[in-house]
């Protein structure tokens, strides 16, 4: 099994600690002068997103994680469960609503999106910046009224809802942005 | 390449210059006189967390190989000139002091890098309090920050971490590090209370040291002695002394060791401990342990971190701001 020893420690490196993916992203060098060299590191949880600070002594190793990043295109849903393929193998995955987390705010089918494998296991899903979706409900449109500092909540196609400029109306399509989940602007296609 | 341009402004060279101008002008006012030692030497300093760069000196021609199977030309470069210096005490020096450039393999982050520039000085007949007041007027000549505080190893970490360092009690030292939402190494071995106590130091002491003004710890558990002598009346403690400002380590200095069978010993333990952390043991005997045959006279020694204190100094961030081409440009 491959490692990274301390000597190798440092920002980007995927490692495995009790059983988990991390994402290392920060490591800082850090010694008394006549002291123990020790690496204090700040790593990502790569399933539960949630971050972990450790304290390594120089000479310590860990294991490193296989991780790996494909594009996989969205098919459908099977009950709660969403199933992507690899467009590469045309490998099908099916991930649970927990693995999607809030991806499921902005996928439709077809849709390609950056996908996480841990030992050739999904672990997260991350759609494309940019997503165009379609209004399913919301109040009538204030007509004439332009501003988007008056706002109303929405519901999309995907059965999220969000917050939109009240001039949008049933049927718009509108650009998203999925990192800020905000509203960016009505759009053609 | 794209990274050939320093990473250190010309005001910031300017400065640093004249910082080095002026710690000369310190040591020449005193007596000292400045001198060079080769950086290269068959001698290392064995000590624990210390590894030195080694260098392959193939085709230089010399007589004899001190290191029977490893060849005459095998060569240290010096994580201090310490050894060469103390040979030059040894050799009737008074008061002496270099600049040098020292290496040390593996460290480089904000405030490492594994060539950096430390300045060493000797002077005879000092003991602990003569050699933490010479540091204390350098430390208010480059920082101007007022006469270093002085407190014991003990008492910093009485008042900052709430224990006794002298009496090793690990249990209650890694739940004092988890309170303080630390999780200490697994690595970290039972019968190794200085790992620990450099993890405390390193989370809840050293961030309280010189806030205000420089401060030099002092009387380093015998365990961490170096080349420091034990201190007589306490033998818990030795004779060492580091300077801090805000919270950042500048300077260590001992009221030097000057018994070869007491530095004969350390360098057995320290390279045991070496080879139990998987690391390479380094030669026991030396040239310095010679001189200390011959008789080395009473002295106290410091070495200083010049980048850091620089650094410091001109308020600079990091390392990197005060050199011009750190390890990852050099």
């Amino acid at each position: 099994m491959a490692s990274y020893n301390t000597s190798d420690f440092k920002k980007g490196i995927k490692v495995q600690i009790d059983g988990d993916p991390y994402l290392m992203v920060e490591c800082n060098f850090v010694k008394p002068g006549k002291g123990n060299a020790l690496y204090k590191c700040k790593l990502k949880n790569l399933i539960r997103n949630t971050m972990l600070e450790r304290t390594y002594k120089g000479g310590d190793s860990l294991e490193a994680a296989d991780v790996t990043e494909i594009d996989a295109q969205y098919l459908y849903s099977q009950g709660a469960n969403f199933v992507f393929m690899d467009n590469e193998s045309y490998e099908q995955y099916e991930l649970t609503k927990e693995q999607v987390d809030d991806a499921w705010k902005y996928i439709k089918e077809g849709m390609v999106c950056r996908m996480v494998l841990f030992n050739d296991n999904p672990i997260s899903v991350t759609p494309p910046n940019h997503v165009i979706l379609k209004i399913e409900y919301c109040e009538p449109a204030v007509r004439g009224n332009t501003a988007t500092n008056l706002t109303k909540p929405v519901k999309l196609e995907t059965g999220a809802e969000m917050v939109c400029p009240a001039f949008v109306d049933i049927g718009d399509l509108i650009k998203v942005d999925t990192r800020t989940n905000e509203y960016l602007e009505r759009a053609k296609q | 390449m794209a990274d050939w341009r320093p990473t250190a402004d010309w005001p910031m060279l300017e400065r640093r210059a004249a910082l080095l101008r002026r710690l000369r002008a310190f040591f020449d006012e005193r007596g000292f006189l400045e001198v060079e030692t080769p950086l290269l030497s068959a001698d290392a300093v064995v000590d624990r967390h210390l590894d030195p760069i080694e260098a392959v000196c193939d085709g230089t021609v010399v007589e004899g190989g001190r290191e029977p199977g490893q060849g005459g030309t095998r060569r240290f470069l010096q994580t201090s000139p310490e050894f060469a210096l103390k040979r030059l005490m040894a050799a009737g020096g008074k008061a002496i002091y270099q600049v040098a450039h020292a290496f040390r393999r593996g460290e480089f982050g904000r405030l490492h890098n594994p060539e950096f520039t430390l300045v060493e000085w000797y002077r005879r007949g000092d003991d602990l309090a003569a050699g933490m007041r010479l540091l204390s007027d350098l430390a208010e000549a480059l920082l101007a920050r007022g006469p270093a505080e002085r407190l014991t190893y003990a008492d910093a970490f009485s008042r900052w971490a709430g224990i006794d360092p002298l009496v090793p009690d690990i249990p209650a030292w890694a739940e004092l590090l988890r309170r303080a939402g630390v999780e200490p190494p697994a690595s970290f071995a039972a019968d190794d209370p200085d790992a620990w106590l450099d993890l405390i130091l390193l989370e809840l002491v050293e961030p309280q040291l010189g806030r205000d003004r420089p401060i030099i710890i002092y009387d380093y558990p015998v365990s961490q002695a170096a080349l420091a002598r034990v201190r007589p009346d306490d033998p818990r403690v030795a004779e060492r002394f580091e300077l801090y400002d805000r919270g950042i380590e500048l300077a260590n200095g001992y009221h030097e060791l000057l018994d070869p069978a007491v530095l004969r010993e350390r360098n057995r333990a320290n390279n045991a401990w070496r080879v139990r952390d998987g690391k390479q043991a380094l030669p026991e005997e030396s040239r310095l342990l010679a001189a200390m045959e011959a008789g080395l006279p009473a002295s106290t020694g410091v070495a200083l971190g010049f980048d850091r204190i620089v650094m410091l100094a001109l308020g600079a961030a990091s390392l990197a701001e005060v050199i011009p081409f750190p390890f990852d440009r050099a």
